[in-house]
């Protein structure tokens, strides 16, 4: 069952088309990677989503009410995270999480017993009573992240959850997201493609205002033609290694690139779609003689997949 | 509307308020000014009145008021909990009238702190209670329309101190439209309109003790008038 429905999206700043016809659609339970690079239209999507915005044309649900026209109980679906994460430095984290239970209606009994999940879940124990704005970056996440999960929203919809944070605070919040995908559905807004990668099921390429391509992180991976997929490094002629591996039934194309070893040779072997020829190559290389050195299958990344469908779109 | 969600952000606000020492600072500043200002040629005039004080009241409003309203919506905007705020299940109107809420209640708080004057008043002489009454409620009237005049203003911008300038230059064209100077140099025609339009001329007749259904028709609909065109400012957000 999907939970958020959009249709032919459009929406216009001026002259300028931020998104032009988007389509998508999210099920229960889902976490959705929202990928693309800065100013492709993920924020625009999102504020619509949130009843901030309208769109120009185009429709857009949520949990069957309509954003347009049903926003304010849209709204009460939605845990929102907007980005850059905004929040008033003056406030302690008590004070900013009861306002927002109480601007979400929580009964004023339930309030300290949702204060204390979000705040468990967050891991913001022991800064409840700090003023936000002496908190470090990493802890503002997560009063942001507490203060949108406050009402137990069926969606979450991240934008750029972990910009600007350190390394380790990026694994943090992560698994955190990982955890809370485990009961909510959620759209994580990012440019950075190991982001959504590590955290998503799913991942909706989006592009100058268009989508560009959608899947899961492995089909995404198997749009992606010509790449090279075995790698080799072994010893001998290279000449006459490469007759060697373009021999083989199912490689497609061979070429030498250099390596660290001396007197070695790399080679990339692209080879039919999906078929694994490592053992093949290995005994033929070593049958014929040669020093084989190593030899490991090369995954596609994400990040050509990225390359590759975001420069094809005009 | 729910009332409820009124005074959620009409707390906050206020909360907001008390928690910085702008608030006191700005009360203390009125307060001394105000004071010092009237009891300068109080006993030289030697008459239980605060007629001197209603009339320099609201020049005295035309900084306060600007500085009270003018960190409301400008300082969501710059910070971005503008979009928080927003995305929340509250309507625009509600989260327009808690701020105004918020800052009427501030201003009320600030004149009942100058209660100290005619209670002096009371102590030395024998004060017309109704012209001191009159002249409350008319400064609550003309705090009402500069507060939602200037929450508006604050509105339209991310930047504190322009709202604070724009919202005393317009305060005081409003104000000066009904001096008499203004009025024996501007167009006949436009005469009548600019007495009924400007702030100050209803104030006036309040604070004699008056009151006019007309002056209270006059500051309801101009507070109401500001307030709505800040709930389109902010739901423009949309269209653009």
């Amino acid at each position: 069952m999907s939970v958020i429905k959009v249709r032919n999206l459009r929406k216009k700043y001026g002259n300028f088309e931020a998104l032009r016809g988007i389509s998508f659609e999210v099920k229960k339970g889902e976490i959705l990677g929202f990928l693309g690079p800065n100013g492709a239209g993920k924020t625009t999507t999102m504020k619509i989503l949130t009843c901030f915005m309208s769109a120009s044309s185009g429709t857009a649900q949520v949990s069957n009410y309509d954003c347009f026209k049903e926003g304010l109980k849209v709204r009460k679906k939605i845990g929102y995270l907007p980005e850059n994460n905004p929040l008033y430095m003056d406030m302690t984290v008590m004070e900013y999480l009861h306002y927002r239970a109480q601007l979400h209606e929580i009964k004023k009994k339930d309030i300290p017993v949702r204060i204390a999940k979000v705040v468990e879940d967050s891991g913001l124990a022991g800064k409840l009573y700090n003023p936000i704005g002496s908190l470090s970056k990493g802890y503002r996440q997560r009063v942001g992240l507490a203060a949108a999960l406050i009402h137990d929203p069926e969606i979450l919809i991240l934008d750029e959850p972990t910009a600007g944070l350190d390394p380790n605070q990026i694994v943090e919040i992560r698994t955190l997201i990982k955890k809370l995908g485990k009961e909510k559905t959620v759209i994580l807004c990012s440019h950075l493609l190991a982001e959504v990668e590590l955290t998503c099921n799913r991942i909706v390429i989006i592009d100058r205002g268009r989508i560009v391509a959608s899947g899961t992180p492995a089909e995404l991976r198997n749009t992606v033609d010509g790449h090279a997929n075995v790698q080799i490094t072994a010893k001998g002629d290279a000449k006459k290694v490469t007759k060697v591996i373009e021999k083989i039934d199912g490689v497609k194309h061979v070429s030498t690139r250099q390596v660290n070893d001396r007197g070695a040779t790399g080679y990339d072997v692209i080879t039919v779609k999906n078929k694994d020829l490592r053992s093949e190559i290995a005994k033929e290389i070593v049958e014929k003689d040669f020093k084989l050195l190593d030899i490991h299958r090369e995954f596609v990344t994400l990040e050509e997949v990225f390359n590759q469908v975001t420069g094809k779109s005009e | 509307m729910t009332i409820r969600h009124v005074k959620i952000i009409m707390g906050k606000e206020l909360r907001g308020y008390f928690n910085s020492p702008l608030a006191y600072i700005f009360m203390t500043v009125f307060l001394v000014l105000s004071s010092w200002l009237y009891f300068r040629s109080f006993f030289l005039i030697g008459q239980s009145s605060m007629r001197d004080f209603f009339a320099i009241l609201p020049w005295f409003f035309l900084v306060l008021i600007p500085a009270m309203t003018m960190r409301l919506w400008a300082e969501e905007k710059k910070l971005g909990t503008f979009e928080t705020l927003l995305t929340a299940p509250i309507t625009e109107w509600e989260a327009v009238l808690g701020k105004f809420m918020a800052s009427f209640t501030f201003l009320f708080i600030t004149l009942v702190c100058s209660s100290a004057l005619p209670m002096i008043l009371f102590f030395i002489g024998n004060p017309d209670w109704g012209a001191i009454l009159g002249g409350y409620l008319g400064s609550l009237f003309l705090g009402a329309v500069y507060l939602s005049l200037g929450l508006w203003i604050s509105s339209n911008t991310d930047n504190q101190i322009i709202a604070f300038i724009i919202s005393v230059l317009v305060m005081f064209l409003l104000y000066v439209m009904g001096e008499s100077f203004v009025l024996h140099t501007a167009p006949q025609k436009l005469v009548p309109f600019f007495k009924y339009v400007a702030v100050g001329q209803h104030f006036k007749s309040i604070g004699r003790g008056v009151i006019d259904s007309r002056d209270i028709i006059y500051y309801f609909l101009t507070t109401y008038l500001f307030l709505y065109l800040n709930v389109v400012t902010l739901k423009s957000r949309k269209w653009h």
